[in-house]
């Protein structure tokens, strides 16, 4: 017989069991392969959900004007922005254009420096998107002087 | 299992600076071996940081960032003694994690 007070057990049961399923996940680091493969500035920002970019003096790069070893090419992009999503720094004439996506976060910096390598002589582009899906880049020029695709 | 990191921690100014320099091929997908045969694509794609714990940094990288990857943050708040942890995660599914003690 199915009194209420069984029903009750029954069904606090089935909660204990459903919140026990519920397991202590780590963040997930999701990695967007789209936006990894894409061959242009304007195919990573569709594929990261951002709008077209617009210039700005607020988001630094820091890379070298010259090179010498393309495989080994120090950049840096930083933004004291506040509102800021991620970072990411691209090298126009690499075969896939995007090197790093940066996620912002409250307890650290929004700058971030790397090394990259680079195929030839490109303009680089730091570009820090923001929560509202704007994207906001800086670009500067930097001549190789030795590829870094070379075998 | 892959080669440790190195990571250098320093306290600056309330501040953690953390250096880490990875070891790891970064291999391009684009590159051939000497049979003509394309090198399989190898390189991280997700690298991770915690402070005490907590994670404060992550990141996805391509193939385009440089063999045997230099990486550098700021965390903010800290002090010495404070625990930073690495993590990175290639296409291949290998993943190491190495922790410092900020000095």
């Amino acid at each position: 017989m199915q009194t209420r007070r069984l029903t009750l057990k029954q069904g606090g049961l089935a909660a204990t069991v459903m919140a026990a399923g519920l397991l202590p996940t780590m963040p997930a680091h999701a990695f967007n392969k789209t936006a990894f493969e894409g061959k242009s500035l304007a195919e990573v920002l569709k594929a990261l959900g951002a709008g077209a970019a617009s210039a700005s003096a607020d988001v630094t790069l820091t890379a070298p004007d010259i090179a010498e070893n393309g495989a080994v090419v120090p950049m840096g992009v930083a933004t004291g922005l506040a509102g800021v999503k991620s970072l990411l720094l691209l090298v126009e004439k690499n075969p896939n254009v995007l090197v790093a996506k940066f996620d912002a976060n409250p307890s650290i910096e929004s700058n971030f420096t790397t090394r990259a390598k680079m195929g030839q002589s490109s303009d680089v582009y730091a570009v820090a998107i923001m929560s509202d899906g704007r994207a906001l880049f800086a670009k500067k020029e930097v001549k190789v002087t030795l590829g870094g695709c070379g075998g | 299992m892959a080669d440790p990191m190195r990571i250098r921690a320093q306290a600056t100014n309330g501040n953690i600076l953390v250096r880490v320099l990875m070891s790891h091929e970064m291999e391009t997908g684009q590159r051939r071996d000497g049979a003509g045969k394309v090198i399989p694509i190898w390189h991280i794609t997700n690298v991770s940081a915690a402070h005490n714990g907590k994670e404060v940094f992550s990141a996805e990288w391509g193939a385009g960032v440089s063999k045997n990857p230099f990486l550098q943050f700021t965390i903010k708040g800290g002090k010495a003694g404070d625990k930073v942890a690495v993590t990175w995660k290639d296409n291949k599914g290998d993943s190491r994690t190495d922790e410092a003690v900020v000095s």
